[in-house]
């Protein structure tokens, strides 16, 4: 099967069963200056389904996430969420104000830069209660205890709940944000090379707390990675993005195990 | 048996992979096809390297075939598996089409009995009933007591692949397919299994095996397919090809 | 040959010191602060004969409100009889003709340093606070730009997040005097350094407060009958300075905010701060009318 009809595939085959999927991006588009950093790009989320996406440096995909997550607009390109009591419209019409309570309320994201999303010098139950503080909650031992749940589930210490980012290691870091990403139980949870950058052991750890809690809770997410073995780890469903396009899609199995486009033939391959 | 009453019809199945950097393509199988009803078991034969797993595999959509139809009767009707999208294929192998081989996906920090449990857990069912009844299939293939609440990413080899087939089995399917399931058990956990298969068989699971020794599964088998090899004739430039049929 | 013999009287070149071109840009952005209460306006901060950060903001406001038939009332830290207090109450006086008074209930215009009179205030009084920093997001973001933004965006998670890790850290809020509230259920002020006791004053007054910064040059505004609220957490209280059971030495009133003076030999004594109101009891003590007016605290409890 050549990759246009396995493209053809997806749009063509009537949604028989599952269900609607929970984000819809179609025909992102975006240069910035000379670079096409984003080429008509389609990406369809699934509820409950962990999608990675994966590429090299310079393939589009942390644009991409940065999309999703309303940090940036594309020069073209439509993009809508499923979510619950909300009107059906492209999220990048929302003014100022919209944007960063719908970012605040329904969407998580963890960066591989901690200090990108974290408060260094406030405390980790705090980086955690800022999140509630912002979507209106005002009661102190309510912010107390769901701090310490979010935290927990994150297998991070709670002895050391209040201790300050900056005094913690690499591997309580990304646990702290992806605290404060949980902490609301959003729609959807983005994650930028979360376990990049950590000692291998680490990795592995993380990784194992981000299976068991995406199994736990069902959690919609989308995985950005370069790493093979991570987004082999955890995703169901692949995207591998190139120069700005996706060249090929599929279940993470059927990607890795009879990749159909020659990129992703050498990338699978490529892997020592 | 009604030809109308299949769980499944392939038709024209092929397979064939297309290898850029050595600018050669492989052929797996090719014209493929039958039916397969509720509770029989269909068992594929060929010598190592006929393609056997591949049309395993390519049923469970690791593959995608090149050609040909998998026509599936799934509780929400019928669908053609060979061209379904990746979600409706997700949701069917978490509810009705299983794949077993020899291998687990060890989830570290996860206890034997938690593992064993979860495709109850996740149809619904109780977490005491859950967990009793995984206990009691990792009883019936062997695993010890002990052995119950400790991960299995340290266990030995022929240990996993018991709790791997425990996990596998514990929810009847619709459709289940075998991949070698045998290999490195020993004789008490291959009856286990066998005994498993024949209960799910009568409860109306279609089966597809392949086995290494056959003889373990003789009694339950309805049909064979045999997937021979014949030499296709090369172009000029091509070196020979081998296809499985 | 003198001085006084080659030189004409001195006359104000313009009313009440300030030029018309600086009392307009202050009357309209006085109003633009009222228009949209709690907000902090930038103005064009005049010179004025006084260092900054001595309540030049202030006395900008008060020219600019000034007409020959204000009486204004000016107090620093409460009294009425401080230097600054009456130097700054002497000048305006003499620029603007208004007469002086130390008597809350006479006053048209009250300015204040750190301090909000006991006695109520009527819907015909304008009170004037003086502000060194009126930015209440200083601690949690030191770019101005982005502070600004952040008021725009009503954007406070930070600031609740410093609130929630002193009560962690701390026990409590440690926060004193500038307590942060949200007027009007959308600005965040530092209501000045007045005492968490004098906030609750601000909430749906009948009087106009105005609060304004000279070095800062910002100028910002609490409407009559404007919510005023202190940050709180909804199971954490607030909770004023603990003055409800102490006598002042000197008046014996009881149940006001109090100065504490430490004694030799250790141990303090009180003296209520608003000063004018203490003479007023030390008169009726003596048998004299008092002219004690309605106070927004009874028995040392807020009741108003």
């Amino acid at each position: 099967m050549n990759l246009e009809t396995s493209s053809a595939l997806q749009r063509a085959a009537p949604r028989l069963m599952a269900d609607a999927p929970v984000l819809t991006m179609a025909g992102m588009s975006r240069a910035y200056g000379a670079v096409q950093a984003l080429r008509a790009v389609d990406v369809s989320v699934y509820p409950g389904e962990v999608l990675g996406i994966v590429g090299e440096s310079g393939s589009g995909k942390s644009t991409l996430l940065r999309m999703m997550n309303l940090e940036d607009t594309p020069d073209n390109g439509d993009y809508r969420l499923r979510l619950p009591g909300r009107a059906d419209r492209n999220l990048f019409e929302l003014d100022r104000y919209e944007r960063r309570m719908l970012r605040a309320r329904h969407i998580g994201i963890v960066y591989q830069n901690p200090h990108l999303g974290l408060l260094m010098h406030h405390s980790s139950s705090g980086n955690v209660a800022e999140r509630l503080l912002v979507a209106g909650e005002r009661s102190f031992e309510v912010l107390r205890s769901k701090a310490r749940v979010a935290l927990d589930a994150s297998e991070f210490p709670l002895a050391r709940m209040d201790a300050r980012p900056i005094e913690l290691s690499g591997g309580m870091q990304q646990r702290v944000q992806l605290a404060k990403a949980i902490a609301l139980e959003p729609s959807l949870l983005l994650l930028d090379e979360p376990t990049t950058g950590l000692d291998v052991s680490v990795q592995a750890l993380v990784l194992d707390t981000l299976k068991r809690l995406q199994r736990e809770r069902r959690i919609t997410m989308v995985l950005v990675s370069h790493d093979l073995g991570v987004i082999r780890t955890m995703a169901d469903r692949v995207i591998v993005m190139r120069h700005g396009a996706v060249v090929e899609q599929g279940l993470a199995d059927q990607v890795f195990q009879d990749p159909q486009h020659p990129y992703t033939q050498q990338l699978v391959h490529a892997k020592l | 048996m009604n030809a109308n009453s299949f769980i499944l019809r392939v038709q024209g199945l092929a397979k064939a992979f297309r290898m850029f950097h050595l600018e050669a393509t492989l052929h797996a199988f090719e014209d493929v096809s039958f039916d397969l009803s509720a509770g029989e078991f269909l068992l594929l034969r060929g010598h190592n390297g006929a393609g056997k797993s591949t049309l395993l595999r390519t049923i469970w959509r690791s593959y995608l075939p090149v050609a040909g139809q998998v026509l599936y009767q799934s509780r929400r009707g019928e669908i053609d598996l060979a061209n379904a999208a990746d979600v409706d294929i997700a949701l069917l192998r978490r509810e009705e089409i299983g794949f077993v081989t020899q291998f687990l996906n060890a989830r570290p920090r996860v206890a034997a009995q938690d593992i064993v449990a979860e495709p109850l857990l996740l149809a619904g069912h109780e977490r005491t009933a859950a967990l009793e009844q995984a206990r009691h299939w990792l009883d019936q293939f062997g695993v010890r007591r002990e052995l119950w609440r400790a991960y299995p990413s340290t266990f030995s080899g022929g240990e996993q692949q018991k709790v791997n087939l425990a996990r596998a089995l514990i929810l009847p399917q619709r459709l289940l397919l075998l991949d070698e399931p045998t290999a490195s058990l020993d004789a008490g956990a291959r009856a286990a299994l066998v005994s498993r298969l024949a209960e799910l068989k009568a409860q109306g699971v279609a089966m597809i095996g392949v086995f290494h020794h056959p003889g373990d599964v003789a009694q339950l088998i309805d049909r064979e397919i045999n997937l021979g090899t014949r030499v296709v004739a090369p172009a000029q430039h091509e070196e020979p090809q081998y296809v499985a049929v | 040959m003198s001085l006084a013999t080659l030189t004409k009287p001195w006359a104000a070149t313009s009313y009440g010191f300030l030029d018309a071109s600086a009392k307009r840009e202050l009357r309209r952005k006085m109003l633009k602060a009222v228009a949209v209460p709690g907000c902090q306006m930038p103005y064009a901060s005049r010179e004025v004969p006084m260092a900054r950060g001595w309540g030049t903001g202030g006395l900008q406001v008060t020219l600019t409100l000034v007409n020959p038939g204000s009486v204004i009332k000016v107090i620093d830290q409460g009294a009425d009889d401080g230097v600054n207090a009456a130097s700054i109450r002497r000048f305006v006086s003499s620029v603007s003709g208004a007469a002086q008074t130390w008597d809350t209930l006479d006053a048209s215009i009250i300015q204040s340093r750190h301090r909000i009179p006991e006695e109520i205030l009527r819907e015909n009084q304008v009170l004037v606070l003086q502000v060194p920093d009126p930015e209440p997001l200083r601690d949690v973001e030191s770019n101005i730009s982005i502070a600004r933004q952040m008021h725009a965006d009503a954007d406070y998670g930070k600031l609740w997040l410093t609130l929630y890790e002193q009560i962690v850290r701390k026990g409590r809020i440690m926060q004193g005097a500038s307590y942060p509230a949200l007027v009007n259920g959308r600005h965040v002020i530092t209501p000045s350094p007045i005492p968490r006791w004098d906030v609750p004053k601000l909430h749906m007054s009948k009087h106009l407060t105005i609060l304004s910064a000279g070095r800062e040059k910002r100028i910002f505004a609490v409407p009559p009958f404007t919510r005023v609220e202190p940050l709180v957490f909804s199971d954490r209280p607030y909770l004023v300075e603990d003055h409800a059971g102490l006598t002042c030495q000197r008046s014996g009133l009881s149940g006001f905010f109090m100065n504490e003076l430490p004694m030799d030999g250790g141990g303090s004594r009180f003296e209520v701060s608003d000063s004018n109101l203490g003479i007023k009891a030390i008169r009726r003590t003596e048998g004299e009318p008092d002219g004690i007016g309605d106070t927004w605290y009874r028995n040392g409890e807020y009741s108003a």
